[in-house]
């Protein structure tokens, strides 16, 4: 598959997608560590994308949301955004309802 | 080196968005070493408040920075930490 088209699909096959430098578990970069941690905190599942590990998708996914830097965060095939966006909506409150949304949308999808 | 960056992202904003303000960090020293600096590009924070915002979502603005910053994000920057403002935010 074209590499813009896997990440097409992992952007929309997944309720909540993440990539970053490293894995949640070991993340190589404090931003992607940040962003990743906030994820988890709003207590669903998610998909990640360790983009050091995939040189493909770490070239071309800047140009696909047209976003240069990681990490990035995917919401219902949306991007939200990188670690700063992820951080500030989480504070808000708003990032735990997008997630737990977005999460019940694909649940319901799927059964 | 990083000096010269931060003037050089100050000139940038400035001319781009016509602030009213805005504060540029060199954060550099604190990533020193670790995988992602290796490249040798800077981190930098930067605030900066400008009537260019209003109206605009969060990723359009961080989109409109990182537009600024042209040819700047491949090289001398390795990340940007933004927080891009209105004038009634501020």
């Amino acid at each position: 598959m074209d590499v813009m088209d896997r990440i097409k699909d992992a952007v929309e096959s997944n309720a909540v997608v993440i990539f970053m430098k490293g894995t949640p578990q070991m993340p190589q970069c404090g931003f992607s560590s940040r962003a990743s941690q906030a994820l988890s905190a709003c207590g669903e599942e998610f998909a990640y994308v360790n983009v050091l590990a995939d040189p493909e998708v770490f070239q071309n996914l800047p140009r696909y949301a047209n976003w240069p830097t990681f990490p990035q965060v995917y919401i219902n095939g949306e991007l939200v955004g990188g670690c700063d966006i992820t951080l500030e909506m989480f504070q808000k409150g708003e990032l735990q309802k997008l997630v737990k949304d977005a999460v019940a949308k694909s649940g319901a999808k799927a059964s | 080196m990083n000096e010269n960056r931060v003037a050089m992202i100050r000139e940038k904003l400035t001319t781009t968005f016509a602030p009213t303000e805005l504060d540029i960090e060199d954060d550099s020293a604190k990533h020193a070493g670790h995988a992602g600096a290796r490249s040798g590009g800077g981190h930098f924070n930067v605030r900066i408040v400008s009537a260019e915002f209003s109206g605009k979502s969060l990723v359009e603005r961080h989109r409109m920075v990182y537009a600024a910053m042209g040819d700047a994000m491949q090289s001398d920057i390795h990340a940007l930490s933004i927080q891009a403002k209105s004038p009634d935010e501020a």
